[in-house]
């Protein structure tokens, strides 16, 4: 199938505790995880230096005197042969040191630790709302517009979730700053100081997704429902809300998790906009700032930082999916 | 092509995104010629004003006309995203051919980095570059346009792999052709539509994405503006004046989705047709004839029945009116009777199963004289007691037991919850019962395989298991809907002695529905058989080989190789072709097929009458011999 998987399949060989499904279905997904992971580490040492010119310059400025921008080139070892330089900055990785902010003079890690916990908040509480607005709204939608039913209801369900997920998250960013900042003064509309700071943002990152989701799901259920299985449920008569949640609904979920994982990691990427629509004192409101400063060590670990959270909730979405559908570890053999 | 393209036309949504989509287009096109003066003109005097009658959208902090200003931008942002949209496409046609083009090896490692640059996000990407290729409107434009590469390179690599393997492109290559010219000749001309219709779509994700890096201070810099920057400039005075950051944003959003919806009504338009409305089903009938009725009165009588059906008919809503595949079938079933229904596919006789066990889906209606089970009558609404009954007297076994069990549920558990929902039983007894109704069914090691999920079953197993969660309840009777069909022939044995071992013990009821008169003559008492939604016999199984009557069950008997057939003649057949439901012709249905059809089967339908006692027939020449060389003639095979 891919690079990931031959690379876990070879380590991998089928004797004993390594033939269990489970064991080789974890197996494959480290690999998987590793290899990516590879990449990601490799594509973030390399950024620096696929930038035209010289970073040090860029960050201090055309005024910088020669022999400052000399000094700060030996303490990054951006003189070093590349090969030396890749292998350092793996090393100062697995000790946790992202380097030195050529702004700021912090070091990188403790920007990033001051920053994360409030871009995760913002990710997790989103995530949380879109699930929980999306998954009662599909299924009750499949239920309602099963076939033969509801066709007019269909139609402005797809239709008005089809436009609420096109609008990127930080458009309803704005139109929530005008209707509830602006015209009604409701809720604040920067930082993170209150409770009700949190609101504006987190609904702005959560609709689209939610919209989509809830689409997604809404189709799965409705094929779904027409499955043999659900046929031989109601041959149990068991009661409606057994064969819709009981039955249905794991089924429905199995497939909308393949789709939705997706858009889980476009959510962690999505607070990037949203928290400079916000004013939020994250990652993303960092990266900004440090790519206009040229202050690419910080861009560098951030870049780093958001794409293991990618990776992460991929993994997990994977690892959730086998739990929901055991085939799924079965199915890739 | 042209022709599916306008069919974009035809959905209100799709006209609206066509409209939009090409007003943008001329907006971009003529709104910088027009209005570029009136977008540049600085007015001192109206610093960061609100909207008024000079300045509908209010002024910015240089006191220019905000919406002029909008509309100017149309082109820039536009275009940006056309050119980013192209970078995106070239690249992800380089990187999805590229498999194709240098082989496999090198294809599998491309396709493999695909995959991962693929998990990542676009905005994530776009960042990435945007740092490399520095800040302003070209780096904007080349990260936007490489952000999107992986995505068009996953769609060309699957598109070319679909058409690789037709014969044309093999014939190409056979005759020698180089790998380069298939791909220009025959491939990518294939690929075009979709990859078109999606680069539209994408066109409309670009324009959204540079306004959202526009919107970051990445994209767009002064003195220039697009959509973005517009936005980026009005949102810090949106206090002052909000209209300064909703005309671009809903410009953004507009153009956005006209891009989008227009790209999504194609592909619609390019794939499945949409379904137009059903007309509704006119009010039920009146009661039905009453001659048939007294006919079936002698099985009222009989206090042993199981299952009593009178005039039972299935409707469904039908593009040219109700269909109607079953049409008033009437019989009863005693306790501890195998009854099998036979018939070709489409006479009904599934449907009439199902009508029996109410799940004929919410679509069809359902009527009946008389529906009872256990002399409990169904026809009434669902309740609580109805389910309940249905739930433990009533056992279903389906076709196919690959797909009949719930894929992500323990079997255990699925048999379990007959009995937590009917029986009230805890989850510790319902599941040591099911373990025990496993056992019932011969499953070895019950205990492990009620643990295990049903993909780890085998067909014939499987089969057994859906018997033995029928028999959580105490069953009086089972429908049994060609249980043993979709099984290996050397395993539906054991699952037609299961289900005469229960019968025997337990003296449940059986119907068995089979397309296999052999079968049916084997394990069943009596044999209705079916034809076009009626029952045309109603006879012993004893007499199915030597005594029917109608010419239809002789024919389905006849056209059942035995050990005597002579397998270098042409097996026998039934000639013409069944009866399409949603157009019944009057008289005998089977008339058009009949060697004995006269002038009255063609315009009158004989009832199903007593022949002799508990043998009935509904044919107005029962019994008549039939000039064996008429039915040899035509060479049509029963399905």
């Amino acid at each position: 199938m891919t690079l990931a998987s031959s690379v876990a399949s070879t380590s991998a060989p089928r004797v004993g505790v390594l033939s269990h499904p489970w064991v080789r279905f974890g197996l494959r997904r480290l690999g998987r995880l590793l290899v990516s992971l590879w990449v990601l580490v490799t594509a973030s040492f390399l950024m620096i230096h696929l930038i035209p010119g010289d970073p040090v310059r860029a960050a201090l400025g055309p005024t910088a005197p020669p022999a400052l921008v000399a000094a700060r080139r030996a303490d990054m070892g951006l003189d070093d042969p590349l090969l030396v330089q890749y292998w350092h900055y793996l090393q100062h990785l697995f000790t946790g040191d992202l380097g030195t902010s050529m702004i700021s003079q912090l070091p990188v890690s403790q920007i990033v630790s001051q920053r994360l916990p409030a871009t995760l908040q913002l990710a997790l509480l989103a995530f949380l709302a879109a699930v929980a607005v999306a998954v009662p709204l599909g299924v009750l939608m499949g239920v309602l517009t099963r076939r033969g039913h509801g066709r007019r209801t269909e139609l402005a369900f797809t239709t008005s979730s089809v436009v609420v997920g096109i609008v990127p998250d930080f458009l309803v960013g704005v139109g929530l700053v005008y209707v509830f900042g602006v015209n009604l003064g409701w809720f604040p509309v920067a930082g993170n100081a209150t409770p009700e700071a949190y609101v504006l943002p987190v609904l702005s990152l959560a609709i689209g997704p939610a919209a989509i989701l809830a689409r997604i799901i809404r189709v799965e259920m409705v094929s779904v429902l027409e499955a043999d299985f659900v046929r031989t449920a109601r041959a149990k008569r068991l009661p409606a809300r057994a064969i819709y949640l009981g039955h249905a609904l794991p089924n429905a979920l199995t497939a909308s998790l393949t789709l939705g994982g997706l858009l889980l990691s476009a959510m962690v990427a999505g607070t990037v906009l949203v928290e400079n629509v916000f004013a939020w004192p994250g990652l993303g409101s960092t990266i900004v700032s440090s790519i206009l400063n040229k202050d690419y060590q910080v861009v560098q670990a951030i870049v780093l930082v958001y794409g293991v959270g990618v990776l992460v909730v991929n993994t997990l979405v994977d690892v959730a999916l086998a739990l929901i559908d055991p085939r799924s570890t079965i199915r890739e053999d | 092509m042209w022709r599916r393209w306008t069919s974009v036309l035809r959905t209100p949504l799709g006209v609206a995104a066509t409209a939009l989509t090409l007003a943008v287009l001329v907006l971009a096109v003529v709104a910088p010629m027009i209005w570029t003066d009136n977008a540049n003109a600085v007015d001192t005097g109206n610093i960061l004003a609100g909207p008024s009658g000079d300045h509908w959208a209010g002024t910015d902090n240089l006191g220019r006309d905000i919406l002029f200003r909008t509309l100017v931008a149309t082109r820039l942002s536009v275009e940006l995203a056309l050119a980013a949209t192209a970078i995106a496409v070239v690249a992800g046609l380089v990187l999805g051919t590229s498999g194709f083009l240098l082989g496999r090896r090198a294809g599998r490692l491309i396709s493999a980095g695909i995959n991962i640059a693929v998990a990542f996000p676009g905005i994530l990407l776009a960042l990435f570059f945007a740092v490399i290729f520095g800040v302003g409107a070209t780096g904007a434009v080349f990260a936007i346009g490489l952000a999107g590469a992986p995505a068009f390179g996953r769609l060309t690599h699957t598109l070319v792999a679909g058409i690789e393997s037709r014969d044309f492109v093999s014939a190409a290559r056979i005759a020698g052709v180089g790998r380069p010219r298939i791909l220009v000749r025959h491939i990518l001309p294939n690929i075009a539509e979709p990859l078109v219709v999606n680069a539209t779509i994408g066109a409309g994700g670009a324009l959204l994405s540079f306004a959202g890096l526009s919107f970051l201070g990445l994209g767009v810099q002064q003195p220039h503006y697009d959509w973005g920057r517009l936005l980026f400039d009005g949102i810090s005075s949106i206090y002052v004046n909000p209209a300064a950051a909703l005309a671009p944003g809903a410009a953004v959003l507009l153009a956005g989705l006209a891009f989008n919806l227009f790209g999504e009504s194609v592909a619609k338009g390019l794939g499945v047709g949409v379904v137009g409305g059903i007309p509704a089903l006119p009010p039920a009938p009146p009661a039905l004839a009453t001659e048939e009725v007294s006919v079936v009165e002698a099985h009222h009588e009989d206090t042993d029945l199981v299952l009593d059906v009178r005039d039972l008919e299935v409707t469904f809503p039908g593009r040219r009116g109700p269909i109607r595949p079953v049409r008033g079938v009437s019989f009863g079933v005693r306790r501890g009777e195998a009854v099998g229904v036979v018939g070709e596919s489409g006479s009904g006789k599934s449907l009439t199963a199902l009508a029996v066990s109410r799940l004929v889906s919410e679509t069809g209606r359902v009527d009946a004289s008389r529906l009872e089970l256990l002399g409990t009558d169904l026809r009434a609404s669902d309740s609580r007691a109805q389910r309940q009954l249905l739930g433990t007297s009533l056992a279903m076994v389906f076709q196919d037991p690959m797909t009949s069990f719930n894929p992500t549920r323990r079997m255990g558990s699925q048999l379990a919850e007959v009995a937590r929902h009917h029986q009230g039983m805890d989850r510790r007894s319902a599941l040591a019962r099911a373990v025990d109704r496993l056992r019932s069914v011969r499953i070895t090691e019950p205990e492990r395989r009620a643990r295990q999920y049903p993909h780890e079953f085998s067909g014939g197993m499987r089969q057994r298991a859906m018997i033995g969660m029928g028999l959580m309840g105490t069953p009086a009777l089972i429908i049994a809907d060609e249980p043993t069909t979709a099984l290996d022939v050397t395993v539906q044995q054991q699952v037609l002695d299961l289900l005469q071992a229960i019968r025997e013990a337990d003296g449940v009821a059986l119907v068995l529905i089979s397309h296999d008169v052999t079968v049916v003559g084997e394990v069943c008492d009596r044999v209705l058989v079916m034809y076009a939604g009626r029952i045309v016999e109603d006879l012993p199984a004893g007499a199915l080989a030597t005594d029917a009557l109608h010419p239809y069950t002789r024919a389905l008997v006849a056209a059942v190789p035995d050990m005597d057939t002579d397998l270098d003649q042409p097996l026998a057949v039934i000639p013409g072709r069944p009866v399409d439901p949603a157009d019944v012709p009057p008289g005998c249905a089977y008339a058009a097929r009949c060697p004995l059809a006269s002038a009255r089967c063609r315009t009158e339908d004989p009832a199903l009458v007593d022949a002799v006692p508990g043998h009935r027939v509904a044919c107005w020449h029962a019994g008549e011999p039939i000039d064996v060389e008429v039915a040899d003639r035509e060479q049509v095979r029963v399905p």
